[in-house]
């Protein structure tokens, strides 16, 4: 066959992407008709240039405050919540994943807690705060409980993809070789998955560090419930110090993270 | 781990000198002290710190745990009533977050393009492109929200433009990711044979990302219901509005079937994402 015959018979796929094109202008056209713009709030665009004029005039005594209102305290609460409950997550989350995977428990036990953690995961962050306040009070403590629960999901749904990428092959070398069970986990499994498990860890973590703000709606602690409040009543400054700070060291440990991440996928 | 011929002995190996381990046939080696103890060390440092700085405590957990029964019973006993009030609210998150998704993706795209290193070769360019991207991904969703709705008014045209926002960041970062590793031959072949810039990365390099652009498009979907979910306590319209009523008013059989209804459209969103994700065969 010439290039030309080959190039006739190339598969023709145009109507597929004119077909999904055109039902995504139709969802578009369909979510866009009920969400009007209705045009800026009364000094809408006041709060605009308030927020801009924050970040760059912070409230510079509060970055500098040492007590329980400044900025460093609150960051280091921040910090400590984040740590803490990713921690526990990444604990728990250990079990949850085991039991969920498809290779150690088979397919019945696998689909029912994996129901289970999709169930956790779809009660919204603020919906656990609420109901852990209830037992812990409010404060970090239930900051911590919120963001423990709230990170087992996406967690163990991480660990499952390396459990089941497990080469089961290694087990039966060491079979072979006469190890123990304990020493068939310690050799042929842990390997395999704690750089993986670390990594997902302090994945998670990143995320909480940001998701700390959610906390702060509903009183559990945090940079997030004095930031909330300045907003809503519009103290443009100490908006600003209050983000300023979460902004670098949201940064920071992104870029420490990845460089770890990077570190233990390069197979240390 | 067992080398040789070692190196100069740098940091933690200083400190803590390698022991030596003489084999059978006289060589002798050196084996580095095991770095576990100092970095179990240092991680239970770190949780005392963080349990010193939080107030945790176990034993009120144990003690009270009966307290968690409280809400998550009643929300266990959703109140079916209250079912054809869900789905305009529901609708209401669900186009904000498809709306959202489907602006901020496409902005996302060229600015994708431009922060990826193997593509824009203008230095100062691309680390102002990523350092737009590093503040937009940082400012978490719910204060865009909060401030969103100080400015466009309540309702969910402000969760809308947070959500445009939030997706932008993601998608453009995880695109320029998936860009620069691309294989650049066919983009160099076409200039090679006398093709523009824009014509050699529009045939060359399109097919390559589409598929994992589409792909990464619906996972930021996927989260934004979730997300989206919750935007509306701070007031920016939606479900999320309706969650703020009924936990105001304490009334959680209500609020159990808001979830509900929440569960299954997140299972369902989710499923249908995931088989044409799988269908992509994109990356995650």
């Amino acid at each position: 066959m010439s290039v030309f015959e080959v190039f006739e018979k190339r598969p023709r796929k145009a109507w597929i992407y004119w077909s999904i094109a055109l039902f995504l202008v139709a969802l578009t056209i369909w979510s866009a008709r009920d969400l009007s713009f209705h045009g800026l709030a009364d000094k809408g665009s006041d709060i605009a240039y308030g927020v801009l004029h924050g970040l760059f005039h912070p409230k510079m005594d509060l970055l500098t405050d040492l007590s329980s209102e400044g900025v460093p305290y609150l960051i280091f609460q921040t910090i400590a919540i984040a740590i803490l409950g990713t921690f526990l997550g990444g604990v728990l989350a250990i079990p949850f994943a085991f039991l969920a995977s498809e290779n150690v428990v088979g397919k019945t036990v696998s689909r029912i807690t994996r129901a289970f953690i999709l169930m956790i995961r779809t009660i919204p962050s603020l919906i656990w705060a609420l109901i852990w306040i209830r037992v812990t009070g409010p404060g970090p403590f239930c900051g911590v409980v919120t963001q423990m629960i709230c990170s087992i999901g996406m967690i163990s749904k991480m660990y499952i993809t390396a459990i089941e990428d497990l080469d089961v092959r290694i087990l039966e070398s060491l079979d072979a070789c006469g190890c123990n069970t304990f020493e068939k986990i310690k050799c042929g499994i842990l390997p395999q998955l704690y750089a993986n498990f670390i990594s997902t860890i302090i994945y998670r973590f990143d995320i909480n560090m940001k998701d700390a703000s959610v906390l702060g709606t509903v009183g559990a602690g945090g940079i997030g419930a004095p930031l909330i409040q300045c907003i809503r009543s519009r103290r443009w400054t100490m908006v600003g110090a209050y983000l300023l700070g979460l902004i670098v060291i949201v940064l920071l440990i992104e870029f420490i993270s990845t460089r770890i991440r990077r570190h233990l996928a390069a197979g240390e | 781990m067992y080398k040789d011929n070692p190196g100069p002995a740098k940091g933690f190996d200083k400190v803590f000198k390698p022991e030596k381990v003489t084999l059978a046939n006289g060589h002798s080696v050196l084996r580095p002290r095991s770095r576990l103890p100092l970095i179990l060390g240092a991680v239970v440092f770190v949780l005392g710190c963080s349990v010193y700085l939080t107030g945790f405590d176990v034993a009120i957990i144990i003690k009270r745990a009966g307290q968690l029964t409280v809400i998550l019973g009643k929300i266990f006993q959703p109140d079916f009533s209250y079912f054809p009030k869900v789905l305009s609210p529901l609708f209401d998150t669900i186009k904000m977050s498809l709306l959202g998704s489907i602006i901020g993706s496409i902005t996302g795209l060229p600015v994708a393009i431009l922060s990826s290193s193997n593509i824009n070769r203008n230095r100062p360019t691309l680390l102002f492109f990523r350092l737009i991207l590093s503040l937009v991904r940082t400012i978490p969703t719910l204060v865009l929200a909060s401030i969103c709705a100080l400015m466009f008014n309540y309702g969910p045209f402000a969760g809308m433009v947070a959500i445009t926002i939030f997706t932008f960041g993601v998608v453009t970062k995880m695109l320029y990711e998936s860009i620069e590793t691309i294989d650049m031959g066919p983009f160099e072949a076409m200039e090679s044979v006398g093709a523009t810039k824009f014509e050699a990365f529009w045939t060359a390099c399109m097919p390559q990302i589409l598929p994992t652009y589409l792909s990464h498009c619906l996972y930021c979907f996927e989260m934004n219901v979730r997300a989206a979910s919750i935007l509306g306590y701070v007031g920016a319209g939606g479900v999320g509005l309706a969650i703020n009523e009924q936990v105001g008013w304490r009334d959680y059989n209500k609020l159990g079937m808001i979830l509900l209804v929440l569960f299954i459209t997140v299972v369902l969103i989710d499923s249908v994402s995931g088989y044409c994700r799988k269908k992509l065969g994109g990356s995650q």
